[in-house]
Order: structure tokens, then sequence, then C-alpha cells
């Protein structure tokens, strides 16, 4: 600050010197007038921010220094100054929507379906419908009744959303509203849907369906934040689809239709651990073995959009193959 | 000189006669009102009510809806073949067809617009599509041309317009005060200038040659909502062309339809002559004999091969549930007409106007053919739904939702020709040598 004006002196005397005419040094003395008016106009400035900043720091002394240990999303204690504290911005809702598209890091879920065990006993169908407030004939998971052909045996294969990891649907959509998380999932986002449609049509799974008409539980429902993760409040004109029980993931247990199962169907794990946990009977075993001592294999695997679901061949059943009438549609 | 101006006028007499309210217009136009209304009482329904109201469903959720809609896309494509294609190669008999043709083009390809959005779940969101539109999905691509090409189309029918406006203008003493003086406002002042029209001249042209590969482009571009997904039917290279093709076929014959009319209701025998219709007769054989090679090739190579999702597809087109439709389209919409029209009795403007009727309904439900089956047979088996969710049958209220776009496209196409010279007055009075074409 003092070096300043000095060289400046020095500079106009300098000219003064050199020109030494009457009216450049009078255009010298103006200069130096107004020199100083901004001098002290900035005097006063950096004086007033010093007794402002001074004061907050008064301020803060008083109020803050204290720490706060708090747990992040991803699980870590964390100290931070209670000064830094502030409420958040984002409503729930919009952190439930953050949370839902970000995914749980670090996990690559995967789903190894057991075709010899499946009896159609059809319990993970309920408890998938109940979870995410469907009607009855909307299949986030369905056991369809497959034969290869007329000598080939039939076999009950439940089929849920096969969650991609090249997934046609997400390609089509035009307004990210179904999209592919990180950790495995793909998700559909019912406050973005436009109801178009084009992944159904690209889906070559069936794995989709649409709200045509006021879902089940719309009037129940209707003042519930909306969880991505679960798909509820379901609304009317938009997709809903399997989800691979998201919120439960995020709470650490096994998805609904998983769990549900009274025949040890489904195992359900962690692709970066190597390990998958079978619904019924709790017992986790390593994912590698488990699929290349069973022979295991995608369904439609030619068609590129590698799944994340594995099925094992319904060889040595643990129950004969009984049809059900319900199966084809029929006119009623 | 005399007898240059009497010619003249009699000309525009002619062209600008239709240009008056009368009875059969204000019957036509209540009809189609009345129409449209119940229609749309039925789309209210569906704005109440959910997509549920159509019969579509989780397996087959493209259903009349988006076929209707690749109908009127195809229609469309007319205004880019006649005006674009033959006016730039110079071929001088479109003159009194080439504004039917846009006229067409813009009506179908702004109710196409609406189609698609009658088909929406949710249409109150129909701007996301532009606040979060993904350029991945063809649903954008298909959006961007669309508009394109209805800008486009309207402007080359505005540009081709305006001088004939300023001479209508002269020439409706008999119409109220505010419609003489929007045809002033719409003529932009136009005078018979050098410079003028030379601006004119030089801006249809730029159009003309962008509407080509703008044409081109939402037609193929529809094509690849089917095309870009695996289903059997739909999974096909031959997309793209197959259905421009299949455009010209549905445009030519809708235009043979409003030539017609036109002829007969708005006393243009000496302007819109049996010449006119030999020669769209000839050119909807070409374009026809064209798609029929398509359609070959669409169909045998898969029904050669038989691939297992290919084959449950093909049988039930050619002799299951949809072989009636199927055969109806394929030989009464296709085959039949070429075969007749290549008589040239048949290429006159009562037997054209009964052929081109064939066409027209053969290529709507051809759509039909191509967007519904191929739904009804997804890869894995359907079971545990009601039987509506395996067999498509439309409802009612979908039916009246899809009538209204004809309704509304008609609206269009009757305003357009009832206030505006149908047949271009100036283009005929240069091409008589009437006028002198100054460059």
């Amino acid at each position: 600050m003092e070096e300043h004006p000095k060289n400046e002196q020095n500079q106009t005397n300098q000219h003064n010197q050199e020109n030494s005419e009457p009216e450049n040094s009078k255009q010298a003395s103006r200069r130096k007038f107004l020199r100083n008016i901004g001098l002290i106009g900035a005097g006063i400035a950096a004086g007033a921010a010093a007794l402002f900043s001074g004061d907050i720091f008064e301020k803060s002394k008083t109020k803050g220094g204290k720490k706060s240990v708090l747990l992040t999303q991803d699980n870590k204690l964390v100290e931070v100054d209670s000064l830094e504290l502030k409420a958040l911005e984002k409503s729930p809702e919009q952190q439930m929507q953050l949370r839902g598209r970000e995914g749980i890091p670090g996990r690559r879920w995967i789903w190894v379906i057991d075709l010899s065990r499946c009896r159609n006993a059809r319990q993970c169908i309920a408890a998938c419908q109940a979870a995410h407030h469907l009607r009855p004939d909307q299949f986030h998971i369905n056991t369809l009744q497959m034969q290869e052909n007329p000598h080939t045996p039939a076999f009950h294969m439940p089929k849920p959303c096969q969650h991609c990891d090249n997934p046609p649907c997400v390609a089509v959509c035009p307004v990210d509203a179904t999209f592919k998380r990180p950790d495995g999932p793909v998700l559909i986002d019912n406050e973005r849907c436009i109801g178009c449609r084009f992944c159904i049509a690209a889906c070559p799974y069936s794995a989709r369906m649409l709200n045509w008409s006021k879902p089940k539980f719309e009037e129940q429902d209707k003042d519930l934040p909306y969880n991505i993760e679960l798909n509820i409040p379901q609304r009317i004109g938009t997709i809903t689809k399997c989800l691979m029980s998201s919120d439960r993931l995020r709470e650490g247990k096994l998805p609904y239709c998983v769990s549900a199962c009274p025949n040890g169907v489904y195992y359900f794990g962690d692709e970066n651990e190597d390990t998958v946990t079978n619904g019924t009977t709790k017992e986790s075993v390593r994912l590698s073995t488990l699929l290349s001592e069973n022979g295991a294999y995608q369904l439609l695997p030619e068609l590129g959009t590698k799944p994340r679901v594995y099925y094992l061949p319904p060889k040595n059943r643990l129950f004969p193959f009984e049809p059900s009438k319900d199966a084809e549609p029929k006119k009623i | 000189m005399d007898e240059n101006n009497a010619a003249l006028n009699k000309i525009t007499e002619d062209l600008t006669f239709h240009i008056r309210i009368t009875r059969g217009f204000k019957i036509w136009m209540g009809f189609l009102l009345i129409g449209l209304s119940i229609c749309l009482y039925a789309y209210t329904l569906q704005l109440r009510f959910g997509l549920g109201v159509a019969g579509i469903r989780d397996y087959v959720s493209w259903g009349m809806y988006l076929s209707n809609f690749v109908f009127f896309v195809a229609t469309s494509l007319i205004g880019m073949l006649i005006s674009g294609v033959l006016g730039l190669i110079g071929i001088k008999w479109i003159t009194p067809v080439a504004r039917i043709a846009e006229i067409i083009a813009v009506a179908f390809a702004a109710i196409a617009g609406l189609v698609i959005i009658m088909d929406m779940g949710r249409p109150d969101r129909l701007e996301y599509v532009f606040i979060y539109g993904r350029f991945q999905s063809p649903i954008l691509w298909d959006v961007t041309v669309v508009t394109t090409y209805f800008v486009l189309s309207a402007l080359l029918l505005f540009l081709t317009l305006i001088s004939d406006i300023a001479w209508v203008h002269k020439k409706t003493d008999h119409l109220p005060g505010w419609v003489k003086k929007t045809y002033q406002v719409l003529s932009l002042n136009w005078t018979d200038t050098p410079e003028k029209n030379h601006i004119i001249r030089r801006c249809v042209r730029i159009l003309l040659i962008l509407i080509i590969p703008c044409a081109l482009a939402i037609h193929t571009v529809t094509s690849w909502l089917f095309a870009m997904s695996f289903r059997a039917g739909w999974d096909s290279t031959l997309f793209g062309p197959y259905f421009v093709t299949g455009a010209f076929v549905s445009g030519g014959s809708a235009v043979i339809i409003a030539m017609y009319f036109f002829q007969k209701n708005y006393k243009l025998h000496n302007y819109i002559t049996n010449q006119h219709f030999n020669n769209m007769g000839k050119l909807l054989v070409m374009v026809m004999l064209v798609y029929l090679y398509f359609n070959i090739n669409e169909f045998l190579v898969p029904a050669y091969k038989l691939k297992t999702a290919e084959a449950i597809n093909l049988h039930d087109l050619f002799g299951g549930r949809f072989a009636l439709m199927f055969w109806a389209v394929q030989i009464g919409g296709l085959i039949l007409p070429i075969i007749l029209m290549l008589f040239q009795k048949m290429r006159t403007p009562l037997p054209m106007l009964i052929i081109s009727l064939a066409i027209f309904i053969g290529s709507w439900f051809k759509r039909y053919i191509i967007v519904i089956p191929a739904q009804e047979h997804p890869y894995l088996p359907i079971q545990y739904v009601p039987y509506n969710f395996k067999v498509y049958t439309p409802t009612l209220t979908e039916i009246a939702i899809t009538l209204s776009s004809f309704f509304m496209a008609l609206i269009i196409i009757t305003l357009l020709s009832k206030f505006f010279p149908v047949v271009p007055i100036r283009e005929t009075a240069v091409e008589r040598g009437l006028v002198e074409e100054k460059n």
C-alpha cells in the first residue's frame, strides 16, 4: 500500500522535470488531488471490511466452536464444525430422488434363480405386488410356464426384470425417466415418465408395464412422498417395473420376492463380493462356484442386453412339474 | 392485348370462383365440426380415466394410435415427392397438383404431431420432451424432423401462395371487409416486380431442396421407432426405404382423392384435367411397383428362413388371426390397383377415385398390420393375464379418438382449399403465356 503512491509520485516528479511548463504542473496537482481522494476512499472501505469481519469473528467465538460427529450416506463418520452445519436446501423428496438415481456405492447387485426349486408357489409375486401396491394383473415378477419344445421338460420360470447392463429400454427413453444405476438395477422415475411406452416396445423380456388406469391405492397413497426406489405412489399413465427392491437393498435387506420364496429359488448378492445369499435358507455361497457348478445361463443372451439375472437349469428338481390352469389367458 | 387480359381475367375468375361461403361448405364444415366434437369428447374420457380406455395393454402397448401416427406421417410425404422431386426436375404437368399435395402435406404433418400426443400416457408432461430430451432416443429424432418438415411445408405452401393471395385480394369484393383485410396482410403487399418474384423463386427453390432430405428423414426415423427394437416383424434393416415408398403410395392416393373432389366441387375441369388423373395414375403405379418390390423383400426373406419368432409372426399374418386383413391389404390395396391402373381407361377420374380410396384405406390397415401383430408375439410367453392383454382389440373410444385426427385433417384441408386458390393462378397464367415471367 505504501509503495504504490511513492512510485507514482516519482513518476509524476519525473514527468514534471521533463516538462516544466505551468499547465503540466496544474495537471499534476489535479492528479495528486484525485489520488488522495482515492486513497481516503480505499482506506475507509478497508477499515469497514476489517470491522465487519472482526464482528463476524467475535460472533463466531460465542456461537460456534463446537464439533459435531455425523454419519454420511456412504456410512463414514465425519467431524464437522457446527458453524458449517446448515439445513439442507433439498426437500426429503428431492433427497430420495437424488440417492435413488445415484445408487449404493461399491455394490454390483446380482441375482441367481434356481429353476430346479421352483414349484410355482407364486408367493414372490404376492409379496412384490403388496410391496409396490400393484393390481393383480401387474407383474414386476411373474412365473412363466416354459417348454423349449415338446420333447424337453416343462418348468416354471420366475421372470423379473433382467436389469440388463446394456438395457434397450434405457436407450430409447426420450426423457431419462428410466435409467441404469451404477449398482445394477434399472429404475423408473414416475415423476418424469411421459407414458410413450417406447421402453415396453424395446424390452425383449416383457418386463415393463403401464398404469393404464388409476393405480389401485391412488387415494391411500396420495400424500406419500415419492420414493423412486419403491415406485410408490404409483401414478396413472406412467411405467412401473421391477426395481430389484432397491429400497430394501438400501436397508441391507434382501428383495421382497427373494425373502418371500418358500422354496429357496432365489439367490441374491453382490457381484463385487462374489457372494450370493439364498432368500429362504439365508445361506451364503460363492457366486462364481454356484454359477459354474450348475451350468448357469441367461435369457436371450444373443440379443446383447447383458442381463444381471442368471438362471440355473431345472435339473434334479425338488418338485414334479404341475401345470397351472391360470397360465393361459382365457376368454371370459 | 385485350384478348390476353380477357383470358387472364377468365383464369382468375375460374380459380377464385370457389372462394365464397356456400351452403354446401356450411353443411360440410358443420358435419366435420360435430364429428370432431364427438371424438374430442372421447378424448376427454381418456384424459380422465387414462390410456386404459383404449384397448392397448402391456403387451400390445402401441395400438391404433401409433399405426395412425405412422399413416399420417406417411401421407404427408407426398408434398416432397410432387413439389420437391418432380418440381425440381422441371416436370410441367404438376402445376395444378402441387398445391394440393402441399396442402395435404401441411394438414397431415400438423395432425401427426397431435396424434402422437393422443398416444401419450401423460400428455400433461409434453414439455418434458423438450426440458429433459435425450438425443439417444429415436423419439427426439422424430420430434425434431416432423416439426422441421411441418415448418418447411407450411413455408413452401405460403411462399407459393403470396402472389395468388394478392390477386385474390383484388378479386373478392363479395367477401366481408375483414377477410379482404386478412388477404392484404397475408399477401405482404406483393406487387408484380421482377425483384420480388426473383426472391420468392429463390426461396422456393431452397425450400424444395431442403424438403427432400427432411421428408426422407421423417419417415425413416418413424420406421426406426420399430426397427430399433428386437421384436420379430420389426427387426429389419429394410424398414426405412420400405416405409418411405409406402408413404408415397398412401400420399399419392390422398392427392388423387382430393383432386377429384376439387375438380367436381370447385368446377376446375379446365385446370385439373383427365390428363392429370392419367399422369397421377402412372406416377402411382410406379411408386406402388417399388413398394411391391419392398414388400416382397420384407416378407419373403424371413419367410424363407422361418426363424422361430419370425415364423410365429408370419404364420399369424399369412394364415392366422391377421390373415384376412393382410391379404385384403396386399391384394386389394396393392396388387389389384397396380394391375387396374395399367389400363388407360382406369386412369380417368371416377375409376381413379375408387381405386385411390381402396389404396388409401389399404394403406391405413397396412400400418395396422405392421404395428400390431409384431407385439402380440413377444419372445417370452404372455401368461397369467386377462385375455385382452394377449389379444388386442381396439375399443370404441379408441376408434373415435383415432377418427378425430381425420376430422381435423379434413378441416384443415377444407379451410385451406376454400380460402386460397387450389390451382396456382399466377403459375397457370405464366404457363399459358398470359403473364411474362421476367428473370
